[in-house]
């Protein structure tokens, strides 16, 4: 081999090795996108999805960040619980992503956390929630329970002067836990036991005859009565569908349902329904540029004119504009980094407000209540003057109200107990 | 408001009752737009007397304007600050018409506009003064929905306005509610002799009155009240029990459907089908295709999607009995894992072709709403259809198996294969036309089930097991013991669900199943002979 040859090969091996180094700098940004595409959840889901899809596309568009591209990296969890901490794990240790959008129901977001936490990931959970929770590595995006739940039964008992409540949920860890702090909530507010409805029922249930009959004679007590629904998925159609054949009017029994969105309602006729309430912190109506051009983006995007919009979509925007700020004020995608960075970051709402990330890991929100209408959208009846910051333990049960979250240094903790002075104080409130 | 509302309701009612000869009174178009415009300015306390003026005003589009305010049609263009109906409001564009001359006035994009604010209480008083009105149109349908909305709203202003109604209202139901809702008025304000009036009535609101009036401070009004309550509470016994069976026929009639076709498959062939529910569930489509064949005619497409779900789902059965089934003949373990393995592949194939999401069935307009029966109990019209179509489908699945040639060799082959063969049954034929035969059922149960659930990828696995329930409890191979069994398990599932709640109830019938599986392995009605020995 002649000595020619030697230095041409290392002068290619230089070459090789600075397009690698130029090309590593290349490297696009890894988002996982955790949702169900299949399975019970898809109906939900696979919007969240695409939304994810289509921030991702248009941040590309703009020339991506830092220079980088960002990459979708998709998997199906096929609503099955234990299945969404398997690909959680392979997002994180296979594909290397460098942050997660995912997650619906409590207890996929359940399963996820200990792997999440495990490896060090980053989670934006776009839903709204029980609450009685703060990870380091989870940014809760959807809103907390005093930023859907307690100003919507406020806005009952002082606006509409509900004195009767039926709380009706489906059967898992969400609606048992928001009805709880309800229930303590309410009778906090002198509500005796017997003014109080309680019922759970198990996901998917199409016979609502005798619960709304039982509804129906419950609010014949001559206290005015109102339903407050934590049903969940696509149980609320035939629910709704049931309580229009009886005859159960918003002007007699009101619902207010804290999961039952566009997406929702447009399964059905929602004509008998007109009046009927949702509680939520953004809906399509929303009288917003920003908003408009949310909608018109997506229905681009999704090729269908009839596409709506729904709150867990606009958090997504939210979580998605809040880390590629986070990433452009650390200058890394470093997980650490982001963690200490997004605490702080603001960035416009879709509803002409700001969302700022708190240094509990959850964000502030306007709460807004809208009546249904005919066209199967919401309109906005009330709303708070100003946004409200997200509380992740509640203040009205008894084993977390003197718990506080805070991710910042130096306390760096999620449930730091006010009165012992301890973190990891008591968190009795297990959330089952 | 209770003022604003009468005299609204006065200048209306005079202004319909003269007719247009008089009510030529139209106000000045820049002012009615002038009063609209003042509407869409106004907050929530301010609307309302906004609202009286235009009743007051005794124009006569006053009231399209009341109806399009309530019915959140009412917008504001931006940029002018004109007021205009919408009166096409889906998708990002609006159509649009002056409010004023009712000249269409094309799209717009929501952008544009900007919708008037309407809530519960705006949207009653707005149904309060039309009430008012609606008591005196001929109609007596309108006039008897407007005298019970008026339960539990009258008050001082609109008391007198009643009372003179009553004097010629010749409806007795109309007259009925009207006296019960001058009685409420009159309760309210501490009359005991109101409750005389109110103690045979079931409405619900009267009852609302009632209770109130039990907990005020009077001792009369409260024995008075109690005993009232006490006389309607022994009626509403009766009636909270008819409703209870109602409901559990219709969940059972619901089970019957799904069960039935399975009877077929399942208890006549003895082909463990796992996906059977994904036949429910194409039935389930095809109605949903069919409302797309047939936009804006729901009722026709619900009527030809019954041939037509029949039909899809049969056919889908004979691919399924050609390619799989018929190969794995007497090995009932691998049949079930392969109907399984069908069940994941249709419910996937539905997914990546249609669409994950529901799909929305529209229910026409003879299906919705209930039938009132009396004031307490009402039958819901949907499930009322579905009960109906259950025992239609039964009877017709009964004559095929009993009167008619196909219904023979089925019974022969599936008693003795090797002696029907020998007799020239084509064995395989029959086969196929059973197994299509109770395919096409499930296809039907389908169509009715789109009326009464989700329309959706999972809607067959909801029903799989719930049908194997039916079949194995009523006995295999029995289509009586189908029906029975399914009405009585919907019944005693209603029964027990208000005080159990849901999740309970149905785990209580699984165990009454199963103990009841211990004591007779046979189910219900277990088929006795030679042929239900081998």
């Amino acid at each position: 081999m002649s000595i020619k040859k030697h230095v041409k090969m290392g002068l290619s091996a230089l070459a090789l090795s600075v397009s690698f180094h130029a090309m590593a700098a290349e490297d696009p940004i890894k988002v996982g996108i955790l949702h169900s595409l299949s399975g019970t959840m898809a109906i939900s889901e696979t919007a969240l999805k695409d939304t994810m899809l289509m921030l991702i596309e248009k941040q590309n568009a703009e020339g991506g960040v830092l220079g980088r591209k960002l990459q979708p990296v998709v998997v199906d969890p096929a609503s099955n619980w234990p299945l969404f901490a398997e690909r959680a794990r392979e997002l994180l240790e296979r594909e290397k992503v460098d942050v997660i959008f995912g997650n619906w129901t409590s207890v996929s977001r359940k399963a996820v956390l200990p792997v999440v936490e495990e490896l060090n990931g980053l989670l934006f959970y776009p839903v709204q929630y029980e609450g009685e929770e703060s990870s380091e590595n989870v940014f809760y995006t959807g809103a907390a329970p005093n930023q859907q739940a307690i100003p919507a039964v406020d806005y009952l008992k002082n606006d509409l002067g509900v004195e009767r409540w039926v709380l009706a949920g489906t059967d898992y860890v969400y609606p048992r836990t928001t009805n709880r702090i309800l229930e303590t909530y309410l009778k906090d507010q002198g509500v005796a036991d017997a003014d109080i409805m309680i019922n759970y029922t198990p996901f998917g249930h199409s016979d609502w005859q005798s619960i709304v009959s039982d509804i129906k004679s419950f609010g014949s007590a001559g206290k005015k009565t109102a339903v407050v629904s934590t049903i969940n998925g696509d149980a609320n159609v035939p629910f709704y569908r049931e309580l229009g054949n009886q005859g159960v009017s918003a002007s007699d029994i009101p619902v207010v349902a804290f999961s039952v969105g566009e997406q929702e309602l447009s399964g059905i006729d929602t004509a008998p329904l007109v009046g009927h309430l949702a509680a939520w912190n953004y809906f399509m109506s929303v009288d917003n540029d920003a908003n408009y051009d949310f909608i018109d983006a997506w229905v681009e995007f999704s090729g269908d004119e009839k596409a709506v919009t729904n709150d867990p979509m606009e958090a997504h925007y939210i979580g998605f504009n809040m880390y590629i700020e986070a990433v452009k004020k650390a200058g890394t995608t470093d997980v650490d980094a982001i963690k200490d960075a997004i605490i702080g970051v603001a960035v416009p709402n879709l509803t002409g407000g700001i969302a700022t990330m708190m240094p509990n890991h959850h964000i502030t929100k306007p709460v807004l209540i809208g009546e249904i209408q005919d066209n199967g959208q919401f309109s906005v009846v009330w709303e708070t003057p100003s946004t409200v910051a997200g509380d992740a333990w509640s203040d009205f049960l008894p084993g977390s109200k003197d718990l506080i979250s805070d991710w910042r240094a130096p306390l760096r903790c999620g449930n730091f107990n006010v009165v012992t002075g301890k973190c990891g104080g008591s968190s009795d409130v297990a959330t089952n | 408001m209770s003022i604003f509302r009468l005299l609204a309701g006065l200048a209306l009612a005079w202004c319909l009752a003269l007719g247009p000869a008089v009510a030529t009174a139209q106000v000045q178009d820049n002012t009615a737009q002038t009063l609209l415009q003042q509407l869409a300015a106004a907050n929530d306390a301010q609307k309302s007397v906004v609202l009286k003026q235009i009743a007051e005003s005794g124009d006569e589009r006053a009231r399209s304007w009341l109806e399009a305010f309530a019915g959140g049609r009412l917008a504001t263009v931006k940029s002018s600050g004109y007021v205009v109906l919408v009166t096409n409001n889906t998708g990002r564009n609006w159509q649009v018409a002056s409010a004023v001359t009712g000249d269409s006035m094309g799209e717009m994009s929501r952008r544009e506009l900007d919708s008037i604010r309407v809530n519960n209480a705006l949207r009653s008083q707005v149904e309060g003064i039309l009430s008012v009105v609606d008591l005196t149109v001929a109609d007596h349908r309108t006039r008897r929905a407007a005298a019970r909305h008026l339960l539990g709203r009258v008050d001082t202003v609109t008391a007198p306005l009643i009372e003179e109604r009553l004097g010629v209202e010749e409806n007795d139901r109309v007259r009925d509610l009207l006296a019960n809702a001058l009685a409420i008025h009159q309760l309210e304000q501490g009359d005991i002799n109101a409750i005389e009036q109110l103690s045979g009535s079931l409405n619900a609101r009267v009852r609302a009155a009632l209770n109130n009036a039990a907990s005020s401070d009077d001792p009369a009004v409260v024995a008075a009240a109690e005993q009232a309550l006490a006389s309607i509470e022994q009626k509403l016994k009766m009636n909270r029990a008819a409703e209870t069976l109602y409901f559990g026929l219709s969940l059972g009639s619901v089970l019957v459907l799904a069960a039935i076709g399975l009877a077929i498959t399942f208890g006549v062939m003895g082909v463990i089908n796992m996906a059977h529910g994904e036949l429910i569930m194409l039935g389930a489509y095809t109605t949903w295709g069919m409302q797309q064949l047939f936009p804006g005619q729901p009722g026709l497409a619900l009527i030809l999607s019954i041939p037509a779900g029949f039909m899809v789902a049969a056919l889908a059965g004979i691919i399924i009995e050609r390619s799989v089934i018929q190969h794995l003949k007497g090995r009932p373990l691998e049949t079930l894992l392969a109907t399984f393995g069908i069940s994941l592949i249709l419910q996937q194939l539905v997914r990546t072709v249609i669409s994950p999401l529901n799909r929305t069935v529209v229910t026409p307009e003879w299906m919705s709403g209930s039938i009132m029966i009396n004031e307490a109990l009402s039958l819901t019209l949907n499930r009322l259809y579905v009960i109906g179509f259950a025992l239609v489908v039964f009877a017709g699945l009964m004559l095929i198996m009993r009167r008619t040639r196909l219904g023979l060799e089925v019974r022969a082959v599936t008693q003795n294969r090797a002696m029907a063969r020998s007799m020239g049954i084509k064995a395989t034929k029959v086969d196929i036309m059973t197994f299509a035969l109770g395919s096409g059922v499930a296809g039907l149960a389908g169509v009715a089930l789109s009326q009464i659930t989700n329309v959706g990828p999972n809607l067959g696995q909801n029903y799989i097991i719930d049908s194997f329930m039916v079949v194995v409890f009523g006995g295999v191979g029995n289509l009586w013991g189908t029906l029975v069994a399914g009405l009585t398990l919907g019944t005693i599932n209603q029964i027990l669900e208000p005080w159990a709640g849901a999740v309970l109830a149905k785990i209580m019938v699984l165990v009454l199943i199963i103990l009841f599986i211990q004591k007779r392995p046979r189910g219900l009605f277990p088929q006795k002979g030679r042929a239900a020995e081998g």
